[in-house]
């Protein structure tokens, strides 16, 4: 292993691992975990030829704090907080997805405000999340800050919403189980339909920034292309399989939370390449837009909570649950057994992007190690999900 | 989704494929998602039946249970194209230490490979056919399986001002000073 | 043309860049710490104990139940309980803490602790410049730094704390005319009802 070709003695541990074979035919590179473009302490081992790839194996867990351990040390109501930190851009999400399982387990009814207040924050969330991936995307290609700043001054204005309502701008620790936290404070709706009324123009700007880029669609069209019966097979779910052409979205098929009230289109893609994934992203914000003009026309008021539903001493029935649902990154679903005692027996999450990281390597094989890199910011992976 | 039922599917199950031993394992939550016990020996070809018959092509969700005489792993199944779903299957070890090997359905559904490794990391489960059955988690050296519930984690605490339990005694060793 | 994607992208980027020096809405950042963006109501940083009165430890509305503690998920609270008791606002003696403290470097701001208090004495907070040099005990409060006003608690969340007061007044109303009717002389009728526990 020839290390002094880095400059550093042969015993240190290197982030960067330089291999050259005998007859210097295959390089292997560790894009290791501090990295500026793998979206987190994410590590790839590649062996390349020249510049085209032969093989990519991920390396995770540099995150990993074992939450699903604590979540059996701890009781139902004291996880949600937790369940926020997973995939940390979409924390209103995670905890839909974590009350649901319980809701489910438990059988508690949600009342209707609860349930718009819950497709309200659900959109929002998605919207700025698509924001961020499409953002850091095209910051990986290069446009070195300007788009994804575009994208943050929008979503900051998200999350001056989130922390209105909930207290915090990012882990917010809203849902309880059988409703919400607590009610809209006065003038939070007039903010959200004036955020509404700027946000088609800042997308319209978006899109003009960036859609007939010639360097865009020259590096993302054919790149990563994934087919449909590869995607199914191996999980993956949210916009990477609809960009294969599958029509697969849990808010229509699963129909949870009012979501069958709302009119909405499901965009879907041709090719299943980079480009897709993206152009996806982009659309589904603007279905996020419709739905939540929707929704805030038609909120109801009402209580906001389950009056079955206590914080302390909560003991569901021996019994088991899986419920899942539409996060933006794909299906994020929570798998509960409880043995009737105050804290669950085994607490699952099942993270999106982890199992679409299942055929990263596929996808990367046979392309240039650039490409490497925006396949897997096209994958939109929250390394706080992939580990736990 | 469209409405369906899974002891209508198990009878289906047996009556086409006789020799399988599958049992109907009912779930006493409202959520009402019934599982199926398996064999370890019959699970391939209940997938593949379930797979290729059925049309349950999507694998959702590998789950590992650790059971106090058994470890258990436990498969969401959905159907995309028909909308049905979700077909739950279980499959137990024999015990906790000797026999943990169980059958591995990754050549069936592509999802399960990471989820069946992070198994194997995790609990200990040994998947026999699977690729590449290395830690996935936790380091390449480590030892132990985590998520059981007989784990004991290191003491390594360094400072724990407001230590609690048993937290509190075994960092009691550890601070100068004596006990918090 | 070739090139006209690239060029209409630029012309957007440089829209952005004019207007920022002319228009409020595409310059959002502020110069902090000189100007600093108007607190939020709702925010929560970490929390706080409520006391009514002049006196913070006197008036210290906690009475120890630990439900807090219990309940704390990443368990950052640690409480003692008094051997004696101290009258509280309406007069009744109740247990006070007698070391609490919150490790903030443990706690997640979750806001749990706030939800289950039955008592309305622990509160959550809206300061985060709290860097301190000292690693070990500088982030561990006791009591003493936690204790603010509820004339604080007024300040930083008006809306809440308004709709605390009344709730308080009216438990506190509730009472005191309990004890006033106790108070009074009993008609001399049948053997008189035994007082229930609750009396002061």
């Amino acid at each position: 292993m020839n290390t002094e070709l880095l400059g550093v003695p042969p015993d240190t541990i290197t982030r960067r691992e330089v291999i050259y074979d005998q007859e210097g035919e295959t390089l292997e590179i560790s894009m290791g975990p501090h990295h500026p473009s793998t979206h987190g302490v994410f590590r790839m081992d590649v062996r390349l030829e020249g510049e085209r790839i032969v093989r990519l194996k991920p390396v995770i867990g540099y995150l990993h704090r074992n939450h699903e351990k604590i979540a059996e040390g701890t009781t139902y109501l004291g996880s949600i907080p937790y369940t926020d930190r997973l995939d940390y851009f979409c924390s209103l999400t995670n905890n839909w997805a974590y009350c649901m399982a319980v809701e489910q387990l438990a059988g508690f009814e949600v009342p209707d405000r609860a349930q718009y207040l819950r497709v309200i924050l659900s959109e929002l969330t998605r919207l700025q999340n698509h924001a961020s991936a499409v953002g850091f995307l095209v910051q990986d290609m290069g446009a070195s800050g300007t788009p994804i700043m575009y994208a943050f001054r929008e979503r900051e204005k998200i999350l001056d919403l989130f922390e209105a309502l909930t207290g915090s701008r990012m882990m917010c620790n809203y849902m309880r189980f059988g409703g919400c936290r607590v009610d809209l404070p006065a003038g939070w709706i007039d903010q959200l339909k004036a955020l509404m009324k700027t946000l088609p123009a800042f997308l319209e700007e978006f899109e003009k920034l960036l859609v007939s880029n010639e360097i865009l669609m020259a590096r993302t069209q054919g790149v990563g292309v994934l087919s449909a019966k590869l995607a199914v097979n191996a999980g993956v779910t949210g916009p990477m399989l609809r960009a294969t052409g599958v029509n697969y979205d849990l808010r229509k098929v699963d129909g949870y939370g009012f979501y069958p009230r709302f009119e909405f289109k499901v965009p879907l893609g041709e090719h299943g390449d980079v480009y897709d994934r993206y152009m996806i992203r982009v659309l589904e914000m603007r279905e996020s837009v419709k739905i939540l003009n929707q929704a805030i026309e038609q909120l109801p008021e009402g209580p906001i909570i389950d009056p079955k539903a206590k914080l302390r001493g909560f003991r569901p029935k021996p019994g088991e649950s899986y419920g899942r649902l539409e996060a933006p990154k794909g299906e994020l679903g929570f798998y509960l057994i409880s043995d009737g005692s105050p804290n669950p027996y085994r607490y699952r999450v099942r993270p999106p992007s982890f199992v679409n990281l299942t055929i990263l390597e596929d996808m990367c094989l046979g392309a240039n190690i650039a490409d490497a890199v925006i396949i897997l910011g096209s994958v939109d992976i929250v390394l706080g999900e992939v580990d736990r | 989704m469209n409405p369906f039922s899974t002891e209508a599917l198990l009878a289906a199950l047996k009556a086409q494929l006789p020799g399988v031993t599958v049992e109907l394992q009912r779930n006493e939550a409202p959520s009402a998602q019934h599982s199926w016990l398996i064999a370890a020996q019959d699970a391939v070809v209940v997938a593949q039946w379930l797979r290729d018959k059925e049309g349950f092509d999507f694998c959702s969700n590998v789950t590992g249970v650790d059971w106090p005489t058994y470890l258990e792993v436990v498969y969401h199944l959905y159907s995309i194209e028909k909308r049905i779903g979700p077909v739950i299957l279980r499959m137990r070890t024999g015990d906790r230490d000797k026999s943990v090997h169980l059958p591995s359905l990754t050549h069936v559904w592509r999802a399960a490979e990471l989820q069946e490794r992070e198994i194997f990391d995790l609990y200990g489960v040994i998947f026999d056919g699977h690729a590449d059955l290395r830690r996935i988690l936790m380091w390449d050296g480590f030892e132990g399986h985590p998520m059981r519930r007989d784990y004991v984690e290191p003491d390594d605490y360094e400072y724990e001002p407001t230590a609690h339990d048993h937290v509190a005694e075994r960092a009691s060793k550890h601070t100068t000073g004596g006990a918090e | 043309m070739l090139g006209g994607g690239i060029l209409k992208g630029l012309a957007v980027t440089a829209r952005n860049v004019v207007e920022g020096f002319v228009s409020k809405e595409r310059l959002t950042t502020v110069q902090y710490p000189e100007e600093r963006v108007p607190q939020v109501e709702a925010t929560r940083d970490f929390p706080f104990l409520v006391f009514d009165g002049e006196d913070p430890m006197a008036g210290l509305r906690c009475v120890a139940c630990q439900i807090c503690e219990k309940e704390c998920p990443p368990k950052c609270i640690y409480i003692d309980k008094s051997s004696d008791k101290k009258p509280d606002a309406t007069g009744k003696p109740q247990f006070y803490p007698a070391r609490f403290d919150i490790d903030i470097s443990v706690c997640m701001s979750c806001q749990i602790c706030v939800e289950v208090c039955p008592f309305e004495a622990i509160k959550m907070d809206v300061e985060f410049e709290l860097s301190t040099n000292d690693r070990f005990g500088g982030l561990l409060y006791d009591k003493h730094k936690l204790a603010k006003s509820n004339e604080y608690y007024n300040h930083v969340h008006p809306t809440e704390a308004a709709a605390v007061d009344t709730k308080l007044a009216v438990e506190r109303a509730k009472a005191a005319a309990r004890a006033a009717a106790a108070t009074q002389p009993k008609p001399a009728a049948v053997s008189p009802a035994p007082e229930s526990g609750a009396q002061a």
